[in-house]
């Protein structure tokens, strides 16, 4: 097992960093949602990490899957639209692939992501190439994989993570979107990148800067 | 923007606070989360129905909470879907011991916030039954797209399995009128405007002074087609043309013809708009048996109507027809 890259101190750093990225673009991500959605991914995003912040980042002590568990609750609970049960899904399941851990390794995060990229398409039944955060999240989990199994160390393994995310959401750009509201435009939709993919691309990119 | 409003993250609650100043006779208010209930739920002895949705499509749904329609609605943001601990409390709330039906108009956001909804009450032992609405022919139906949109359908089914529990209809017999109001029920609509989301503070689309959007959404989402502004009968046609043959509706077969204003379109309009649909369906051969015309699913400013049509039988004639007590809808009582 490689080193320890993340502890409960480093989860609420990641979340804090995450909470303000996604308030500084919240205007982007709701114009993006506004050529293809309902507009309201950005400030929704915002909403639900605001509460985080002041909900479930202030206690200290507990372990990573107690300061995920509290982000899922407070996500749900905050966020609403699509993004609110699938974010929060994402985190509850990334807590329960960290239970009993208090140090979390690169391969600890790699199971947690997939776990909760696991709860994403099972609670909004999406799959690769519908234009949804599954085409940003899929890829991380894969080229953090790759990176591991190339024997590359925590801190580098996410970077290509964040950047396999990052393509993958601009992949979306070209796709047709078949899941959300996006779906509704059909052919129309292709020519701009999706909001969701775009936002977990954000997330994945803040915990490659988080750890170490 | 230019809105009657305080602040932008007071809206859903200030306007929860003035509908109970307003109806403190039919409703009661829950703030944290926020809902709207039957003044007294849980009612004994009745299947309970809850809807819920994001706000800015007043009346709709706190607007028919009341006798003969909802026992509870979850108003989420404007335009965004009420969350699952919300529904859940309002199940909780409204639950009484024949069980709770989920009217759940078929957006992404609602359908997944009302599945989670589900399933803590039924942790909590509550019987749940959702029914999705999805009458909106603008959007085609496909493995390819989220399916379609619910939206005038809505308003009749609440109306029509809130009579039904009223008269003490099982958990199963008032899931299957809303199912069936669904099944029976066609609906598109057009936008003249758009409407400005508050948190957004600019209009989430824009037309042209002469150009109109046919297919519209109730959030302001793209339609089918964007073409140049037509006189009232012609939109109107185009708008019962999908409609009809969609359904499809029949020569002989009675209908109710909802005519519904999106929030800024004045009812003389609406009525012009009434007046082709009452030709039109004539035209086709179709008996014109009941009518719902105002503003009841709305889109916040926007201008712009749709036009639902429902195949009519003796029984949801009846429970069209039985009283009803709400701020939004009432006759009967």
């Amino acid at each position: 097992m490689g080193d320890v890259i993340l502890d409960a101190g480093g989860a609420r750093a990641w979340l804090e960093l995450l909470a303000g990225t996604l308030s500084e673009h919240a205007e982007e991500l709701t114009g993006l949602d506004a050529a293809i959605g309902d507009a309201d991914h950005g400030s929704n995003m915002d909403r639900g990490f605001k509460a985080v912040r002041q909900k479930a980042l202030n206690q200290d002590g507990a372990d990573p899957a107690a300061v995920f568990k509290q982000t899922g609750m407070v996500l749900i609970s905050t966020v609403g639209g699509a993004g609110g049960p699938l974010y929060g899904t994402f985190f509850l399941r990334m807590a329960q692939a960290a239970t009993g851990k208090e140090q979390l390794t690169v391969e600890d995060l790699r199971d947690m992501l997939k776990a909760g990229l696991e709860g994403v398409v099972q609670r909004g039944k999406a799959s690769p190439g519908e234009k949804t955060m599954v085409d940003a999240l899929g890829p991380a989990v894969e080229a953090l994989d790759a990176a591991i199994a190339a024997g590359k160390g925590g801190e580098e393994a996410l970077q290509e993570a964040a950047d396999a995310a990052e393509r993958g959401a601009r992949a979306t750009i070209p796709m047709v979107a078949r899941k959300g509201r996006a779906s509704y435009l059909g052919e129309r939709s292709a020519g701009h990148q999706d909001p969701g993919a775009t936002s977990s691309a954000l997330l994945v990119r803040t915990l490659a800067q988080s750890v170490g | 923007m230019k809105k009657l409003i305080n602040q932008v993250d007071d809206i859903v609650s200030e306007a929860l606070q003035g509908m109970l100043v307003a109806h403190p006779d039919l409703i009661e208010i829950n703030l944290d989360p926020k809902y709207i209930v039957r003044k007294g739920a849980p009612v004994s002895g009745k299947v309970a129905l809850v809807s819920g949705g994001g706000s800015g499509h007043e009346p709709m749904h706190g607007g028919f909470v009341g006798h003969g329609m909802l026992d509870g609605a979850c108003a989420g943001e404007v335009f965004t879907s009420p969350t699952p601990d919300q529904i859940y409390e309002c199940t909780k709330r409204v639950a009484g011991d024949r069980g709770v039906v989920h009217i759940v108009k078929n957006y992404t956001g609602d359908v997944l916030n009302f599945e989670m909804a589900a399933e803590l009450a039924q942790a909590d032992g509550i019987e749940v039954q959702a029914v999705v609405i999805n009458d909106d022919v603008a959007v085609q139906d496909s493995l390819y797209t989220a399916g379609r949109r619910g939206v005038g359908a809505t308003v009749l089914a609440e109306k029509i399995a809130g009579a039904r529990a009223e008269e003490g209809g099982s958990l199963s017999e008032v899931a299957d009128d809303v199912k069936r109001v669904n099944e029976e029920s066609r609906s598109m609509g057009m936008a003249l405007t758009s409407c400005t989301v508050p948190a957004n503070g600019s209009p989430t689309f824009e037309l042209a002074d002469d150009e109109m959007e046919i297919g519209i959404g109730i959030h302001g989402e793209p339609g089918r087609q964007r073409m140049k502004l037509e006189p009232a009968d012609r939109i109107v046609d185009r708008l019962l043309e999908p409609v009809l043959s969609d359904l499809p509706f029949n020569s002989g077969d009675r209908v109710l013809a909802f005519v519904n204003g999106m929030g800024g379109t004045p009812q003389i309009e609406l009525y012009i708009a009434m007046r082709r649909v009452g030709a039109a369906l004539s035209e086709a051969g179709l008996r014109l048996q009941r009518t719902l015309i105002g503003s009841y699913i709305t889109s916040l400013e926007m201008a712009g109507l749709s036009i639902t049509l429902l195949r009519l039988d003796d029984e949801m004639i009846r429970l069209w027809d039985a009283p009803v007590l709400t701020p939004g809808l009432r006759w009967g009582m």
